[in-house]
């Protein structure tokens, strides 16, 4: 039923009873006017509206793209400067901060020297005094020494029977006493 | 009505596959005979192509974002596609005509890509469609070839790098491959689009008569089905392809 239908539809030229509807001359000109039609439809959407807009979306988009790339450069450049001016500081910084302590460091060595001189010459001082009471000591002792042999000696004399002469004793105990007094 | 054929053929028994039915032009609203202003199934689905173009090219790049949505990036895929194609191929002189070769590329791929469509019609698998076609590029690329440069269009056949003695002979091979090249441009696009459409005729009908066997078939049509999609796009690109290299030799004749 179905193929009969067909056929009918495929009997109006020879070509078709062949069994390729593309050679059926009879419906080139209905296809050639429609596809004119398609045609001239689509060039003048094309034409008109469509590549002019996707043209101009593909160029700012180049546009866009240039210009943030310029822009992340120059952000770039300006993100280096600020490390260089920050590398700068901390250096400048550092410096200072060297030259402070130089500066303390050197306060210091000089009050400690002045300290040092002080105390060395208290020091001195103090030693200076020390050793003349020590030879003050010494003068006494020997003094006292011979005080006391004179007396053990006008003792031992008196003792031995003898009448001691007081310049006799102080010659002689000089005398033996002479090489260290 | 094609379809119902094949597939009344083939349930009917006896396997008699028709797969040629599905190219029959036939009057959409009415029995009678084709004229030239019937409004038929070839005239709907070109008007779908315009409209899928339309919906693609306009509608898609309505937003005109700087960040493209899905369909604007598709369309500016495809604009991006065959403008550098036509810059590759043909020079930048070929920029001029490049809305000419859009259109034709957007017309061939969505009247391929529409015809793979169940129960659709496809228009580019007609001889008359493609061969409209094929000759307007030809006479297109020969009439600018002369205005462009008038008899020199003629160096396009004259090799001058070949031996003085060959060159008529090449001249009359250059001269014949020329005239072929319409022929060659229109069958090449209509003889894919209806062997990969008859394919699927024949393997459908082959499906209606081994009955549980049809899983066969169908797995069949369904690689055949991806090839074709496959064939849709690359048929088209072929197509503008050669447009492009066609105008490129009416641009510069000289070898």
């Amino acid at each position: 039923m179905a193929t009969e239908t067909t056929e009918s539809v495929l009997g109006e030229g020879d070509a078709a009873a062949s069994g390729m509807p593309q050679l059926d001359f009879a419906t080139y000109p209905n296809q050639i006017f429609w596809l004119l039609i398609a045609l001239v439809a689509i060039y003048f959407l094309l034409s008109r509206v469509a590549l002019p807009r996707i043209g101009a979306v593909l160029a700012e988009r180049q546009g866009t793209i240039t210009n943030d790339v310029a822009a992340a450069e120059e952000l770039k450049l300006k993100a280096a400067e600020a490390e260089r001016a920050y590398d700068k500081a901390l250096a400048d910084a550092r410096a200072e901060a060297a030259r402070i302590a130089d500066e303390n460091k050197a306060a210091l060595q000089e009050d400690l020297d002045k300290a040092m001189e002080k105390a060395d010459a208290e020091i001195a001082a103090q030693q200076e005094e020390s050793e003349s009471r020590i030879a003050e000591i010494r003068d006494q002792a020997a003094a006292n020494v011979e005080q006391v042999a004179r007396e053990t000696a006008g003792a031992i004399v008196a003792a031995m029977g003898g009448n001691p002469e007081e310049a006799d004793m102080d010659a002689a105990v000089s005398s033996k006493l002479g090489g260290r007094a | 009505m094609a379809e119902t054929g094949a597939e009344a053929g083939a349930g009917g028994g006896g396997l008699e596959i028709k797969p040629m039915d599905q190219f029959v032009v036939q009057p959409l609203f009415s029995d009678g005979p084709v004229g030239m202003f019937t409004v038929t199934n070839a005239t709907l689905w070109m008007a779908l192509a315009v409209a899928c173009t339309a919906l693609l090219l306009v509608m898609g790049t309505r937003g005109r974002a700087v960040v493209p949505s899905r369909a604007q990036s598709v369309a500016e895929l495809a604009y991006g596609f065959v403008y550098k194609m036509v810059e590759d191929v043909s020079g930048r002189e070929g920029l001029k005509y490049f809305p000419y070769i859009m259109t034709l590329f957007m017309f061939i791929l969505m009247a391929n890509s529409l015809a793979l469509l169940p129960m659709s019609f496809a228009t580019t698998s007609h001889i008359a469609v493609t061969a409209l076609l094929a000759a307007f590029v030809f006479f297109g690329v020969t009439i600018l070839g002369f205005v462009k440069h008038g008899a020199g269009f003629l160096g396009l056949f004259w090799v001058s790098s070949a031996p003085l003695a060959l060159r008529p002979i090449l001249a009359i091979i250059e001269l014949i491959s020329y005239f072929v090249r319409p022929v060659s441009h229109s069958i090449r696009l209509a003889g894919n689009i209806m062997a990969g459409h008859a394919v699927f005729k024949v393997f459908a009908g082959f499906a209606g008569a081994l009955g549980l066997f049809a899983f066969v078939p169908i797995l069949a049509i369904t690689a055949i089905y991806a090839l074709e999609v496959l064939v849709a796009f690359i048929q088209a690109y072929v197509f503008t392809i050669l447009t492009c290299v066609y105008l490129k030799d009416a641009l510069h004749p000289s070898h």
